[in-house]
C-alpha cells in the first residue's frame, strides 16, 4: 500500500490537464497536452494531460499527480501570459503529424 | 476527414471565434443541446473540447470548457450543457441565449481525451452524469465511421429521467452494449438496485484487464477519481486509462 496522505481539502475541485488545451492553445502551435513532461521534484514522467489542474487561484496551476508538486502555472492578463514552467525539466513534445 | 482536419490546424495558434446559436434541443429537464453555426470551422475529434467565453456589457468575461458531443459536422458544433445550479455559465447557456445571440468559442482543443476511427481495440466508456458528452461523440464517431471496434458503455445517473441522448443509445449500434448504473432510483424491472458504481459493476459490464481495452472516464472529478482507481486496481494498466474531470459538480 502507499504511503497515508494527508486528507486533500481540495481533492474534489481539480481538472485533468486536458484542461490546459484551450489556454496552451495561445501559446504554442502545437497541442501541449499530449506532450511529455517530465516533474522537476521527483523526476516522474507523463502526458501533460495527466497533470493534475487547479483552476480556481489566480490563474491555472497544474500539480504532479505523483507527488503533487507545481508542475507549471499559467497566470493570463489582459495583454501578456506568464508562464512558469520551473516544476518541468523538460517537455517532449510529439510532432507526428 | 477528422485526421486531416486536425493537422491543418498545427503551426497555426487558435484564436477565439464567433458561435452564433441556430437551435436547441431538451436532453432532460435540466440539460440541453446547443447547437452553434460556426463559419470555417474545420472539425475535430472526438472527446475533444471547446473554451466558451461570454463577455458582460461592463467587459467582465468568464470562461468555460465544453466537451462536444456530435460526431463531425462542417460548419455546426453540438454542446450539451447539464445545468449546475447556481452556476454561472451553465443556467444563461441554457436560459439566457437565444437562437441569434453569439459566444466565443476557442477549439477544438485537447489530443489526449480523444477517440480515432482507426483504433481497434475494445474501449470501454465510463460516465458519470454529463460525463457521458464526449463519450457519445465517441459512440457517434464510430457509427459514422463504420468502425467494428467493440464498445462498451457503462453510464452512472441517479434516476431514468436524466438519461442523456436516450434516444439514440436506445436505438444502439452494432457492437456497443449499453449498461445504466442508478444511483438513487432504477426503472422498474431493473436486476440491479440503486448504488454507486461499484468495483463488480466495471468487472461484470466492463472488459477484462487482459483484452487490453482502452479506457475513457469522464464526469464529475469525485466519480472520475473512484473510477480510475478500482479499473487499476482491477489490473487495468493506467496507461490506457483516459481521463477527463469536469469538476466538483459537473455532472
Ligand atoms: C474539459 C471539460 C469539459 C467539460 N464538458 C462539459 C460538458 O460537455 N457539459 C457540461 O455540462 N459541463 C462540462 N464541463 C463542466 C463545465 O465546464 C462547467 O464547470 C459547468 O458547466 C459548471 O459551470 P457553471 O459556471 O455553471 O458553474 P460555476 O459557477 O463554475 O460553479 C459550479 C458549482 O460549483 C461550486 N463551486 C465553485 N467553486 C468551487 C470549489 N472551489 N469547490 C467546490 N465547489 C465549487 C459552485 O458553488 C457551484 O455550485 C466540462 C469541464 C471540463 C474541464
Ligand atoms: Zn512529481
Amino acid at each position: 500500500m502507499d504511503a497515508i496522505v494527508p486528507a486533500d481539502p481540495y481533492a474534489d475541485s481539480y481538472l485533468d490537464g486536458n484542461a490546459l488545451a484551450g489556454p496552451l492553445s495561445e501559446l504554442f502551435a502545437v497541442d501541449v497536452t499530449a506532450a511529455v513532461s517530465r516533474c522537476a521534484h521527483c523526476g516522474s514522467t507523463g502526458p501533460v494531460a495527466l497533470l493534475r489542474v487547479y483552476p480556481r487561484g489566480p490563474g491555472l496551476t497544474a500539480r504532479c499527480p505523483d507527488c503533487s508538486g507545481v508542475v507549471l502555472r499559467l497566470v493570463r492578463g489582459p495583454d501578456t501570459a506568464w508562464l512558469d514552467m520551473r516544476g518541468a525539466v523538460r517537455l517532449a513534445v510529439p510532432l507526428a503529424d | 476527414m477528422a485526421r486531416a482536419a486536425v493537422s491543418g490546424r498545427l503551426g497555426a495558434r487558435l484564436r477565439w471565434q464567433a458561435a452564433t446559436l441556430v437551435e436547441r434541443r431538451e436532453e432532460t429537464a435540466s440539460a440541453q443541446t446547443l447547437v452553434f453555426d460556426v463559419p470555417g470551422w474545420a472539425g475535430h475529434l472526438a472527446g475533444q473540447h471547446v473554451d466558451v467565453r461570454l463577455t458582460a456589457e461592463d467587459g467582465y468575461s468568464t470562461q468555460r470548457s465544453y466537451s462536444l458531443a456530435s460526431a463531425q459536422d462542417a460548419d455546426r458544433l453540438e454542446l450539451t450543457v447539464q445545468r449546475v445550479p447556481d452556476g454561472e455559465v451553465s443556467p444563461y447557456l441554457i436560459e439566457g441565449l437565444a437562437v441569434g445571440d453569439r459566444i466565443e468559442i476557442r477549439g477544438p482543443v485537447g489530443g489526449w481525451f480523444v477517440w480515432r476511427p482507426e483504433q481497434r481495440e475494445p474501449v470501454l466508456l465510463v460516465a458519470g452524469g454529463s460525463g457521458l458528452v464526449p463519450l457519445m461523440a465517441m459512440i457517434r464517431a464510430r457509427e459514422a465511421e463504420g468502425s467494428r471496434a467493440p464498445f462498451r458503455l457503462l453510464y452512472s445517473l441517479r434516476e431514468p429521467a436524466d438519461r442523456l441522448y436516450a434516444p439514440d443509445l436506445e436505438r444502439g449500434s452494432a457492437g456497443l452494449d449499453v449498461t445504466y448504473v442508478y444511483t438513487r432510483s432504477a426503472p422498474q424491472g431493473a436486476t440491479r438496485p440503486p448504488g454507486r458504481l461499484a468495483p463488480a459493476d466495471l468487472v461484470q459490464w466492463g472488459w477484462p484487464p487482459d483484452f487490453e481495452p482502452t479506457v475513457y472516464v469522464c464526469g464529475p472529478t469525485g466519480f472520475v477519481e473512484a473510477a480510475a482507481v478500482q479499473l487499476v486496481a482491477q489490473g487495468h494498466d493506467p496507461g490506457r486509462i483516459r481521463t477527463e474531470r469536469f469538476g466538483p459538480s459537473g455532472g
